[in-house]
């Protein structure tokens, strides 16, 4: 019994997380662009081959260890990527091209 | 913010010099921490990101959960140049006692890393506080519960990342840059640090990176040494390769340390190619592993006691709203017996701004 006390006990801050997310994410007016961007950006996409630049620096740096997010705010679009120029060495430049591919 | 300069301009004529010193001093700070967009649309609101799961375990006949695992990030972009992120954990796991149908659980917590970066150029920055070890490529880049295709690590995972962060000082960027090859080093220096959340070892040691961006071809080199207890070395390389014209990945790692040495291989690849990545079918992805550890030496390095071999078969569901279905099984041979490992696990990955932007 105690174990699925607490068992619910940790749905229940989950579930709370979940919701929260998802009103954030609903709320901002540029999701809908950032998530046909972002859709784009998987890694090893198969129509890869006209690209600009920044969609390719992320493919090639971002998409080596992971999916890009669904949807991604604009909000925090320059956070993320000063985050990925610290993991990947990403220059000042490779900044800018990405940030335009992710927030056009 | 501009509104607020105009307020203190306003009070600097009616203020004494050492107001005005002050009030100087805080517009300055104001324009360091409120960083400069450089970008009209993207803005650096500190986020909130990571992981939370349920996974559930069955090793040779016993089944363990963590229910639930969540590992939080915080990023907070500070200026032009300054990043402060980090990340913990919180698990409550519950594991089966010798008695029959009882369990034991416990919870942990706890800082996997806290950090500030300080870019100074592509080819230099500086990162201080507690961080994880560039030591191949796994502790660093794979484990987080959101990336990593396996609800395990490989068995070589802790070669050479001695407790899996170092506290002290670490230098990383980019040696070389070109359309053709992208050369990456990291080098960190850690202390001898036994205060609780922050453990770490003496060491010191590195990672170079050569990455082909044509060819989708990464290899790394590692280096580790311990300067504590019996000093020790250990050494790895990686190799990644990722098709540009296919959802394949091919990632491996061999590690040597102390007393044992091993490698894994993995393939990953997601069958988006013939209706997109949100069909049904798309959403699937297939993922292989090889493992095999060999032991030198008798020693306590998290290593399995005798040589190991192990497969591992996964099948990941990308659900929706970023949520992932792992389910896995592995057959690990050994002298000291065969056995089945059963895995499944639920995993969300959470990203959102810490408050509303522009």
């Amino acid at each position: 019994m105690k174990f699925w006390m607490r068992f619910m006990v940790g749905v229940l801050p989950l579930s709370g997380l979940m919701m929260i997310a998802q009103t954030s994410q609903s709320l901002s007016a540029s999701n809908a662009k950032a998530k046909t961007t972002a859709q784009s950006a998987k890694p090893n996409a198969p129509n890869a081959v006209q690209q600009d630049p920044g969609e390719r620096k992320f493919q090639a740096n971002c998409g080596r260890c992971h999916t890009a997010p669904e949807q991604l705010p604009t909000s925090i679009t320059g956070t993320v990527v000063r985050h990925m120029r610290v993991r990947a060495s990403l220059s000042a430049q490779d900044e800018q091209d990405i940030l335009r591919f992710l927030a056009p | 913010m501009l509104f607020f300069l105009e307020v203190i301009v306003h009070h600097m004529r009616f203020r004494s010099t050492g107001r005005r010193f002050r009030l100087i001093f805080g517009c300055l700070l104001l324009l360091v921490i409120f960083p400069v967009e450089q970008h009209l649309a993207a803005q650096y609101v500190p986020l909130i990101s990571g992981g939370a799961s349920f996974l559930t375990n069955t090793n040779g006949g016993l089944t363990s959960y963590s229910a639930p695992l969540i590992e939080p990030l915080v990023a907070v972009p500070i200026g032009q140049h300054l990043l402060f992120e980090s990340r913990e954990f919180v698990q409550e796991s519950a594991s089966p006692r010798e008695s029959p149908q009882s369990y034991q659980t416990h919870i942990f917590s706890g800082v996997t890393y806290l950090q500030m970066d300080y870019l100074v150029t592509r080819k230099l920055t500086f990162v201080a506080g507690k961080y994880l070890v560039p030591f191949a490529t796994y502790n660093e880049r794979l484990s987080p519960i959101w990336i990593s295709n396996f609800q395990d690590g490989p068995l070589i995972a802790t070669i050479g990342i001695m407790n899996g962060a170092g506290t002290g000082g670490m230098i990383r960027g980019s040696l070389l840059s070109t359309p053709k090859l992208s050369v990456d080093y990291a080098a960190y220096l850690s202390a001898n640090v036994t205060t609780s959340q922050f453990e770490s070892s003496h060491s010191t040691g590195g990672r170079i990176d050569v990455f082909f961006p044509a060819s989708r071809l990464e290899i790394g080199t590692s280096y580790g040494r311990l300067f504590q207890g019996v000093n020790s070395n250990a050494s790895g390389f990686h190799v990644w390769w990722q098709p540009r014209s296919i959802p394949l990945s091919i990632r491996s790692e061999y590690a040597h340390g102390q007393h044992s040495h091993g490698y894994w291989i993995e393939t990953a690849y997601r069958l988006s190619q013939w209706n997109g990545p949100d069909s049904w079918l798309g959403r699937l992805e297939p993922v292989f592993r090889m493992q095999q550890t060999f032991r030198n030496s008798p020693g306590s390095d998290g290593l399995p006691g005798v040589d190991t071999q192990r497969a591992d078969f996964a099948l990941d569901y990308h659900l929706p709203h970023e949520v992932r279905i792992n389910t896995s099984y592995a057959r690990q041979f050994s002298s000291t017996g065969d056995r089945n490992v059963w895995e499944t696990g639920i995993v969300y990955r959470f990203l959102f701004p810490a408050w509303k932007g522009k």
